[in-house]
């Protein structure tokens, strides 16, 4: 980092540190434009927006120029200005202009710029070619006739997430950015979190709207339409309406049950009972020498990842479901019926500040006699759509509280919507549980904010637990290395997708950068402060049902209405390696997974094996050996699959004999027939 | 031909050999495209896995290179080179008269037999012949003509 001064438009500034001449720039209350720059993604100077010039070094991208002592820089010149015009100019031209019927349309960063810098017309044609846009996912939608190769979603999701779903293909002016292959969006290891579509300039990437949906339950007068709301949404959802930045709880009901909502409740109150539910899951554990660390299970992003990823820790999952899936069941199995409805009647319908929720209300498990549990996800974004549509002015609108039961919550539920909230209102509801009624407020500071990784201890019963809370998947895997290398061991660990946690969510409103959830981070937890309720267990109402809908908690109720199972989940699709190819139509197919989790086993050597022995027995016409990527059962060591029959737990010591049992005798029969 | 169990299993020691570093992705590449005689998906998807990379990378660097195909070549790789000189000496209806002749659309390079690739490539390093042709990078056609180039084909059919 360098020292010094520099000169920005006549000023004298000190460097100060300064990463870039961009930053440097802000600091003197320039803001130069970008479409490549977000200051939590690493530097890639590609749309050449932000260019100034530099004495003596001519024009430079100034987010990828570190200012040294001395640079004389001006922002707005002639030239600078001409360039910036051209290059938006020549954007333009090569994207589809649908803005008026684009789902960005206002919150789109190159009409902003267009707007901005005068660009009124575009001297160029359109682009001739369509190329297919892909709705294939549950969350989000890939047009790729309006990207403009910044490459913000790729580094989102390579550097913060860790997974890698998009990167550039081809070259020149045949450059995308697609999946491996090209495959759809639901063919491959994306886990919905909506990051990408966060930091996506255009409508390139965007959400996958459910509002006509929503709609349709609304003006259907024979369904009961039943809304909760997720934690994070109240200190967003103003954001979409006047520069209203702060809680809006009171106007979001109200603006509600305006535009149809039969019953408002809150997702806080499901979140309730998650604690108390994971809390007892966890102490029990804890007792028993049942599998530690446990993990969380709200976030259904990181739920994907770890299926996908590490079948080995399933097991050390949570068997909670998450406050949204519990509210759904509960809505479903026992809320209908108690109003004298069926379940298919019952509308149920979630707002979230999230994109994988859309993912997870569609997961089979989740399900009432034929009904999905949460029918609808609406995200922040798509609410406030809602509520501009049926001409709502929700600035005006006078507050309305919550419907009662169900729509009672606790600060330590609230505070679900932040990084660190879990496992704080975790941390509340068990000193309670242990101290008894003198316990009072317990604020834990050390879980909270924006980091990445979180560390705390606490003093359970004569136990140190040792808790950690990480956010981004990227995080959560480097926390998951250092568990599984033996460099770390935590008895609970709070898993959530998105940096900051939920506030920081695919489905919030634009602009969705660092400042913005910080900004959530702090009215949540301001929001919490006041809160008279403040542990889960200080609310009456979830007690009462619990109890009287459930049988208590920690019953056979809770366990089978608000828990679930996993199961490992392959990571992209696609044909098998053929390594031995009969000529004959009936032969025997085997297939040894060579996807990550087996082929880490070694399943390498064992397809060798297999090899070695199909050509030894002189079976090379009567079998056909693949190499297959994921038989989903990766928790079981390395599978393999004869006709229809997974095998697993197959090792280099045991191939020949299974080998000789499961493949063999098929051949002999199929032969002596 | 090589059985697909020993290019499976060549496939692993290619990545065996280069330590499975990441900065060697493009020679892997390379050499697991020798062994297959172009880049299988499911093979880059293998590639991928043992590397510790998402395959969207991989897509990514092998679509970026011309060298690289994801489609099947045909037997004989028919190379017309179009540097500049060889440009100017008239590649282009070389071009024109094999694909003609092979039946072959715009964008196809490789005929529906899996017998013919025609590709155009950049210089060859052989100007003073221009326009060069070559087949499978060892036979050496130089000064080529139209005629000249069907000619060659056509002996390449008889042989099948």
């Amino acid at each position: 980092m360098s020292t010094g001064k520099v000169t920005i438009d006549g000023q004298v500034v000190e460097i100060n540190e300064a990463k870039n001449v961009l930053e440097l720039a802000r600091r003197v209350g320039v803001e130069l434009p970008t479409f490549c720059y977000h200051s939590e993604l690493s530097i890639y100077g590609a749309c050449r927006l932000c260019m100034v010039e530099v004495e003596k070094m001519g024009l430079v991208a100034s987010c990828s120029t570190v200012p040294m002592d001395g640079m004389v820089i001006r922002t707005n010149t002639e030239r600078v200005r001409r360039l910036r015009r051209m290059i938006i100019e020549l954007l333009l031209a090569n994207h589809d202009r649908e803005c008026p019927t684009c789902a960005k349309s206002t919150s789109c960063k190159l009409q902003k710029l267009a707007k901005q810098f005068g660009v009124t017309k575009v001297r160029f044609g359109n682009r001739d070619e369509q190329l297919p846009i892909d709705e294939s996912a549950s969350s989000i939608i890939k047009d790729p006739n309006k990207c403009i190769l910044c490459g913000d979603c790729v580094r989102m999701c390579k550097e913060i997430q860790g997974i890698g779903v998009w990167d550039f293909a081809f070259r020149g002016s045949e450059t995308q950015v697609t999946t491996a292959f090209d495959k759809k969006l639901a063919d491959v290891s994306c886990v919905n979190c909506g990051q990408c579509v966060s930091v996506c300039p255009t409508g390139a990437l965007t959400v996958k709207s459910e509002v006509d949906k929503a709609w349709e339950a609304i003006y259907d007068t024979d369904k009961t339409v039943v809304v909760q709301i997720a934690p994070a949404v109240r200190v967003a959802l103003g954001e979409e309406f006047a520069a209203n930045t702060g809680d809006v709880t009171g106007k979001m009901v109200a603006a509600l049950k305006k535009v149809g909502a039969d019953k408002v409740f809150d997702t806080l109150f499901t979140a309730d009972m998650t604690t108390i539910e994971e809390s007892m899951e966890f102490m029990d554990r804890l007792k028993n020498g049942g599998k530690l660390p446990l993990f969380t299970s709200c976030c259904p992003g990181w739920i994907k990842y770890s299926e996908q990823a590490h079948s080995d820790l399933l097991g050390n999952l949570s068997s909670c479901r998450s406050p949204q899936q519990m509210f759904g069941s509960m809505v479903k199995k026992h809320y209908a019926s108690r109003i004298g409805k069926e379940p298919k009647d019952v509308v149920s319908i979630s707002i979230m500040p999230c994109t994988a929720k859309k993912f997870e209300a569609k997961r089979p498990e989740f399900e009432t006699e034929g009904s999905p549990d949460v029918d609808i996800v609406l995200t922040t974004v798509e609410l406030a759509q809602m509520i501009k549509e049926a001409g709502v002015i929700f600035e005006e609108l006078d507050p309305v509280g919550y419907d009662n039961p169900l729509g009672m919550g606790s600060g330590g539920a609230l505070i679900f919507g932040a990084s660190g909230g879990v496992a704080e209102s975790v941390v509340r509801f068990v000193a309670g549980y242990i101290g008894g009624e003198d316990v009072g407020r317990v604020d834990f500071y050390p879980v909270r904010g924006m980091d990445g990784l979180k560390e705390a201890e606490i003093e359970v019963a004569g136990n140190t637990v040792k808790i950690a809370v990480v956010n981004g998947i990227g995080n959560a895997e480097k926390l998951i290395q250092r568990i599984k290398n033996g460099e770390a061991d935590y008895h609970v660990v709070e898993v959530m997708s998105c940096p900051g946690g939920c506030i920081g969510g695919g489905g919030q409103p634009d602009v969705n950068d660092t400042a913005a959830r910080v900004r959530r981070l702090k009215e949540i937890y301001d929001l919490d402060a006041v809160k008279q309720v403040h542990k889960a267990q200080d609310n009456i109402y979830v007690n009462k049902i619990l109890e009287e809908w459930f049988g208590g908690a920690g019953s056979s109720g809770t366990h089978h209405d608000l828990h679930t199972t996993y199961t490992p989940r392959r990571r992209i699709t696609g044909k098998p390696i053929d390594i031995n190819t009969s000529e004959k139509g009936d032969s025997v197919q085997i297939s040894v997974c060579v996807g990550t989790g087996c082929y880490l086993r070694g399943s390498y050597d064992i397809m060798n094996k297999f090899a070695e022995l199909i050509k030894h027995l002189d079976m090379e016409e009567h079998v056909d050996l693949h190499g297959t990527f994921c038989l989903e059962k990766c928790d079981q060591g390395v599978s393999i699959k004869v006709g229809d029959e997974i095998i697993t737990g197959v090792t280099a010591e045991n191939a020949e004999h299974i080998f000789k049992t499961n493949v063999a005798m098929k051949v002999d029969l199929a032969v002596n027939n | 031909m090589e059985s697909p169990q020993r290019k499976f299993q060549r496939l692993q020691e290619i990545i065996d050999k280069h330590e499975g570093k990441t900065s060697h992705l493009i020679p892997i590449l390379q050499e697991v495209q020798e062994e297959y005689r172009y880049l299988p998906e499911e093979v880059l998807t293998y590639v991928a896995t043992a590397m510790k990379l998402p395959p969207a990378a991989v897509y990514g660097v092998a679509t970026f290179y011309a060298q690289f195909s994801l489609i099947p070549k045909g037997k004989y790789v028919i190379k017309i080179c179009d540097g500049t000189a060889c440009h100017v000496r008239g590649s282009e209806p070389l071009n024109f008269a094999v694909k003609k002749d092979l039946q072959l659309l715009e964008t196809q390079v490789t005929t529906e037999d899996l017998q013919f690739t025609v590709e155009r490539v950049s210089c060859l390093g052989a100007c003073g012949l221009a326009p060069v042709v070559t087949v499978n990078d060892d036979a050496v056609y130089g000064q080529m003509t139209p005629d000249g180039i069907l000619e060659v084909v056509k002996k390449l059919k008889e042989e099948g």
